[in-house]
């Protein structure tokens, strides 16, 4: 077969135009797949940045005891103690499952926390706020509250308090206030306003406020654990499969956040699919082109087609050399649109540094090579039909011609 | 000599019913091996009919056609297509070489078709194919840049390439002036006698069938003479 892939080289170097065109079609085509895949891809990568970036990937949660039950031994009364609204169900050994947890592999940070409503006080106004304790030195491992700081420090200490610019703008607050923050089971602390941070993220610039572990621990009469545990991940798509893995190792119910973004995944679900189908009109296009491209060629040498088998050249042969031609275009069409797409997407930011009103593309994931594998199983594909015409080809009738 | 060839009771029907034309009504003929035969015969004889039947291009509608004992009626279009790449060299009015190709690859098709690529052996081959037909300083040319006469030589050295036991010349001289026809006739004596292929030349000119051992006239779908 070597032979009719010299023959089939030669076909395209002696119409050097023709083929140049050919190759240029399918580098074009492979030119939008690459370009609509680093688009899709890095419109993903953008949206569940801006989402689930900044919240835990896997969350462990306290779970609520059952309610005590007290049998009298006499008579048929039966009393059980109710759920309380102040009582928080607390993860006792969070210290110990900590580290555990940590040398998951995939697990960039660890945040044990305390959390639980409250209400902000400052003179005369009064505002119902979500209260986060983190713990010192880990304030940023999952909300980047040092990345969204405008004011003062993200650091957190005894008696400091950090909150969003949008709830400082309520109360009229600034750095170095005195605020009384009170819990919902009516303990309450004077604090002092060290940061204040915007997210962008209306719920949480107007309603959550951020303190120490230990000043949680007071606010809530928790002495010891912790209510939850957030994760953070390196590849925020592996939370399931990390989640399953910490429940595993752990017997706590690690939750990831898939579990609640039912409308996100869905939305980016149909994003994907939306890349498919111009993915896949693009695809359509090369094999349209290369196919009528062919078939003319096959048209245009029937007379030595019908030549070389009178020659004794068999009917696979024949078909080798137009599908060997199909192959070298949509390699030759891959090669060039990979390389082109490639350099138009040199400019753009990288994946970490997208910013709104750019297009977010991420060169990463321009899938170069499933590009220039499709474009060469497309053309092959393609080839097909016009190699079986050639094949088919009556060698009397076309020399004739 | 011994039959390099036998058809016998040939008949070539085309279309059917009413608007069937039968073109070979039972021809029968023998070559002998190292022949030399003109295959006369006006228009419509049947003679193009009968050299692509026996060049295994086209199948009789009846009829037996045996080559070096092979029964070549009963064989399927793989088998025939190797044996007419083995056995058979053929030589076109228009001589219907490959344009894209050299002549020295013109020449050597039949053997790299066959071993899958172009031997330092079927160049070699090729190389003296050309020089003994007085091309030597062209082997290298496009085979679009060769005159009339020079690509009908490139096309005789091509049928000889794989030293087929028979060549068939479906008018090899029609397309060319009278001084590059002898030239083209004188060869394909040179290589009946050097080589011992047998040579069927179809053609209209009566001078250059009298340069044929054996003339062999075609009329009305039957050999009359």
């Amino acid at each position: 077969m070597f032979y009719a892939l010299k023959i089939a080289m030669r076909y395209l170097t002696a119409s050097k135009a023709q083929t140049a065109l050919l190759v240029s079609g399918v580098a074009v085509g492979v030119f939008i797949f690459i370009f609509m895949s680093a688009l899709i891809g890095g419109l993903a990568e953008f949206i569940l940045s801006r989402t689930v970036g900044d919240i835990s990937h896997v969350t462990i949660k306290a779970e609520d005891r059952d309610p005590a039950i007290l049998i009298v031994p006499e008579g048929h009364i039966l009393a059980v103690t109710e759920r309380g609204r102040l009582r928080t169900a607390t993860l006792t050994e969070a210290p110990t499952w900590v580290p555990l947890i940590e040398s998951v592999p995939g697990v960039i940070a660890v945040s044990p926390q305390i959390t639980g409503a409250g209400f902000l006080t400052r003179g005369a106004q009064v505002a119902q706020v979500s209260v986060t304790g983190l713990e010192p030195g880990r304030e940023s491992a999952i909300l980047n509250l040092d990345g969204y700081m405008v004011e003062g420090s993200a650091r957190l200490g005894s008696g400091s308090v950090v909150l969003g610019r949008r709830l400082a703008g309520d109360l009229s607050l600034s750095l170095g206030q005195t605020l009384r923050l009170q819990s919902a089971g009516g303990v309450s602390t004077v604090l002092t306003l060290s940061g204040i941070f915007e997210t962008g993220n209306g719920m949480i610039d107007g309603s959550s406020v951020f303190v120490a572990l230990p000043t949680a621990r007071t606010l809530f009469a928790l002495p010891q654990g912790v209510t939850r545990i957030e994760i953070k991940l390196a590849d925020l798509n592996a939370a399931d499969a990390t989640a399953l893995r910490i429940r595993a190792l752990t017997g706590l119910d690690a939750v990831p956040w898939t579990d609640g973004a039912g409308q996100l995944m869905e939305a980016l679900n149909a994003q994907a699919q939306t890349g498919y189908f111009l993915k896949s009109f693009a695809l359509i296009t090369i094999v349209i082109g290369v196919a009528s491209a062919l078939l003319l060629s096959t048209y245009r040498r029937r007379p030595e087609i019908g030549i070389m088998r009178a020659m004794g050249a068999g009917r696979g042969f024949v078909v080798f050399v137009f599908v060997a031609q199909g192959a070298l275009i949509g390699l030759m069409g891959g090669l060039t649109g990979a390389a082109l797409g490639y350099l138009a997407l040199l400019p753009f930011p990288a994946r970490g540094d997208f910013r709104p009103g750019t297009l977010p593309m991420d060169i990463t994931q321009g899938s170069y090579g499933l590009a220039i594998t499709l474009t060469v199983i497309g053309a092959i594909l393609a080839s097909i039909l016009p190699a079986r015409a050639a094949a088919r080809v009556d060698p009397v009738t076309a020399i004739g011609q | 000599m011994s039959a390099l060839l036998r058809v016998s009771e040939l008949v070539k029907t085309f279309g059917q019913g009413e608007a069937a034309t039968r073109v070979l009504r039972g021809l029968s003929l023998t070559l002998a091996a190292g022949e030399m035969a003109a295959l006369l015969g006006p228009s419509g004889s049947g003679k193009s009919t009968l050299l692509t039947i026996l060049g295994t291009l086209m199948k009789p509608t009846s009829g037996s056609h045996v080559m070096l004992g092979v029964d070549l009626v009963a064989a399927d279009d793989a088998a025939l297509t190797e044996f007419r790449n083995r056995h058979i060299g053929f030589v076109f009015q228009f001589h219907n070489l490959l344009p894209d190709f050299t002549a020295l690859e013109n020449v050597v098709f039949p053997t790299a078709v066959r071993e899958g690529r172009e031997t330092a052996a079927a160049r070699a081959r090729g190389r003296d194919l050309l020089t003994r037909m007085g091309l030597g300083d062209r082997i290298d040319f496009p085979s679009s840049s060769l005159s009339g006469g020079q690509k009908q030589r490139v096309a005789v050295a091509r049928a000889l390439m794989n030293r087929p036991e028979l060549v068939l010349a479906d008018e090899p001289t029609g397309n060319l002036d009278r001084a590059s026809a002898m030239q083209v006739m004188a060869l394909i004596a040179e290589i009946t006698r050097d080589e011992g292929t047998t040579f069927l030349i179809s053609t209209h000119d009566e001078k250059i069938a009298s340069l044929c051992r054996r003339q062999i006239v075609v009329g009305d779908g039957l050999v009359t003479g």
